[in-house]
């Protein structure tokens, strides 16, 4: 799938929501699909996500947020992955997301939102992307 | 009619059926059909032999498979009770008081994940998340105006709040009592099932030990001053919406329901005066007969629990009863009409599998909280059902089809195997520690979503039969304002308490938190003095430490 070996990614749950049914999922059907995945557990600060993905160095951060939190928390871990040293890691995020918002997270940094009933293809296919973006963007 | 079957029925026909009716007269003098055909209160088979009346039996009687009450819903129906908060107390005031405008019979409240998990609006860690899944509680002056102008004797109140369950349930007793109404009054529900958060929900705050000694000070405490509040509901409900069986559901359920009895007994309880308060929670999802069978297999299997393993003398302690909510995990975001179906076949499982009461979801939860107008549908639906599907007029309607019968067994047997298992494992609490519950749920969730992906199993409008979408469909926002409103609010409040009154009683509450006393008095009195949640759970944060999760 990559000829640069495996693609790291972390799957993180910001703010205080525990439906994690959906990022461990994710998480697992990344790991399928060839990745090597990081999941940060629930309850976790965009501080704790961001200062994770620099440490694991990983090419994208995937995020989930069902209570409708993601307007603050999302942009949030843009911010705290700029503070931490990953300003270039492209940041994608998941969950019960009204349309209008997807629009107003993409302004801030959010590179993808996938909404539920999402086909886990497509979702793979987008953080491939990202990271290898990513990964390129790096070696130039 | 055989004479054995005259004389069992006989028995129960004079001792539950008649006790029953003399309590609760039926909803109408007759039931009958369009045309006169008169509607049997529970139909029966032709020879009663032991394996039935051991098996199945009659409602009201264990093992209670056919309904814990002798007449079910042709006495009364289920309470109608929808799951409701977001936004502000004032908001939610406001909704309560439409729902009950509308013909609810009960409330259920939402609290917001800063007060699940026992932290203040103004905590760095709360930003974003104040008011949105419900409403935000900082202190009792929130509590007040939660519950203004709806009667406390009247009203029962089911409250899904977990770790902190004791300080909103001091909260709630307070609110009460200034209406006049005291406690003994009260009527409702705390949710206070702290297990499940450690595999499927998320909101705990304290390490298990220390959790259950809270859950077991308020069994203590109610059973004594608040005798008709149910003291936990042991939920099953958000186990399968994490993805789990559903004889997963039923067995890691009952075993958190054996940790606590065993819990409380240890601690010197007596069973049968507080087991009779444990209320049970359940998810309701599509597959129908399956999830009556599901409901049927639960409620004997707890009776037998109660009775062969606990010794229970008491009958009220071996009744299951439980309350059910839709599954919100079978929502779809596209063609949300479409959900009003599903809601509406999963109603209908939890009534024929014979529930206490029932929340339905809205068509479009799977995009925000529901607006009214979808409210008003959900109600609508469980209003449909009572009234005129003709299902409540006849009690376990589905009992004694070959189908069912064989299901509830099956699924009965399916939870044993997994409770032997925890059992063995050293209980609950280490079968938490090790991860067998928590990957035993993954493992379901993963294989359920993976047929999705596969389209080995269709839903209707995601993997198959999908449309080009163009209509907007309307959702409920929380007002982001609110957030600062929420804090200042509880700033000003914060400044005009009386500082010496409130440090004692939470240097009061340290003291009991250290020792082995009850703390529902020393909460109570921090409550009184508008001690804000993050004040008192802060205490114990530091006197119980915080649970960690291991990923």
């Amino acid at each position: 799938m990559n000829t640069r070996g495996k693609l790291r990614v972390l799957i993180g749950k910001p703010g205080l929501d525990g439906h994690d049914r959906g990022a461990k999922f994710i998480a697992r059907a990344l790991r399928d699909a060839g990745f090597e995945v990081i999941y940060t557990g629930i309850r976790r600060t965009p501080d704790q996500i961001a200062a994770a993905a620099v440490q694991e160095d990983v090419a994208a951060v995937g995020l989930s947020s069902m209570s409708g939190a993601h307007l603050k928390l999302f942009p949030a871990v843009v911010k705290a992955l700029a503070n931490a040293g990953g300003p270039d890691i492209p940041v994608l995020g998941g969950g019960v997301i009204p349309d209008e918002d997807i629009v107003l997270l993409k302004e801030q940094g959010i590179a993808s939102i996938f909404t539920p009933g999402t086909p886990v293809a497509a979702i793979i296919e987008a953080f491939t992307q990202a990271c290898e973006q990513h990964l390129s963007g790096r070696v130039e | 009619m055989t004479e054995k079957k005259n004389q069992y029925l006989r028995d129960w026909e004079t001792t539950e059926l008649q006790k029953s009716l003399d309590r609760f007269p039926e909803r109408k003098e007759k039931f009958y059909c369009h045309g006169g055909r008169p509607v049997e209160r529970i139909a029966l088979p032709e020879t009663i032999d032991t394996q039935y009346t051991e098996n199945q039996g009659v409602p009201g009687r264990f093992p209670y498979t056919r309904g814990v009450q002798p007449t079910m819903y042709r006495g009364r129906f289920w309470t109608m009770r929808q799951y409701a908060g977001f936004s502000t107390a004032a908001e939610s005031n406001k909704r309560y008081r439409y729902l009950l405008d509308k013909g609810q019979t009960g409330l259920s409240v939402a609290f917001d994940l800063p007060t699940q998990i026992g932290y203040d609006s103004d905590d760095p860690i709360s930003l974003g998340e104040v008011g949105k899944v419900g409403v935000a509680i900082d202190t009792l002056a929130d509590m007040e105006v939660l519950f203004d102008k709806i009667p406390l004797d009247k009203i029962s109140t089911s409250m899904t709040i977990n770790s902190p369950a004791m300080v909103l349930l001091a909260m709630y007793i307070v609110v009460a009592e200034k209406q006049g109404v005291s406690a003994d009054k009260i009527r409702g529900t705390i949710q206070n099932d702290i297990l499940k958060e450690y595999v499927a929900r998320g909101t705990y705050i304290f390490p298990p030990k220390p959790s259950l000694r809270l859950i077991t000070n308020i069994f203590q405490w109610c059973s004594g001053n608040a005798p008709l509040f149910n003291t936990i509901s042991i939920s099953g409900y958000h186990i399968r919406e994490a993805g789990s069986t559903a004889s997963q559901e039923v067995a890691f359920t009952l075993a958190n329901g054996i940790t606590y009895v065993q819990t409380a007994l240890d601690a010197g309880l007596e069973l049968d005066v507080f087991a009779r308060r444990l209320a049970f929670f359940f998810n309701a999802s599509s597959n129908l007969l399956e999830e009556v069978a599901k409901f049927r297999a639960a409620r004997r299997l707890w009776a037998r629990i109660m009775k062969d393993r606990f010794k229970s003398q008491n009958p009220a302690s071996m009744m299951l009863r439980f309350h059910t909510q839709t599954a919100g995990s079978s929502l779809t975001a596209q063609q949300v009409d479409n959900n009003i179906v599903r809601v509406t076949i999963q109603a209908l499982a939890a009534v024929l599998g014979g529930t206490q009461s029932l929340h339905t979801n809205s068509r479009d939860e799977a995009l925000s909280l529901p607006t009214e107008d979808s409210v008003q549908t959900a109600l609508r639906t469980q209003q449909i059902i009572a009234h005129e599907s003709g299902v409540p007029d006849s009690v376990d309607p589905l009992g004694g089809s070959y189908y069912i019968e064989q299901l509830t067994d099956k699924i009965e047997e399916e939870a044993v195997s997994l409770i032997e298992q925890i059992d063995k494992s050293g209980g609950v609490v280490a079968a938490i520690e090790t991860g067998f519950i928590q990957g035993q749920i993954e493992d379901a969730a993963y294989q359920y979503q993976t047929e999705i992906e596969r389209k080995e199993r269709i839903i209707v409008g995601v993997n198959k039969f999908q449309v080009d979408e163009e209509t907007k469909v309307p959702v409920l926002r929380v007002d982001p304002a609110i957030e600062d409103e929420q804090v200042q609010g509880l700033t000003r409040l914060k400044a005009e308490r009386d500082q010496e009154r409130l440090q004692n009683a939470l240097e009061q509450l340290e003291i009991a938190a250290r020792s082995e006393s009850n703390l529902m008095d020393p909460v109570i009195a921090a409550v009184r003095e508008y001690g804000s949640l993050g004040e008192i759970c802060g205490v114990l944060r530091r006197v119980f430490g915080e649970y960690q999760a291991r990923w």
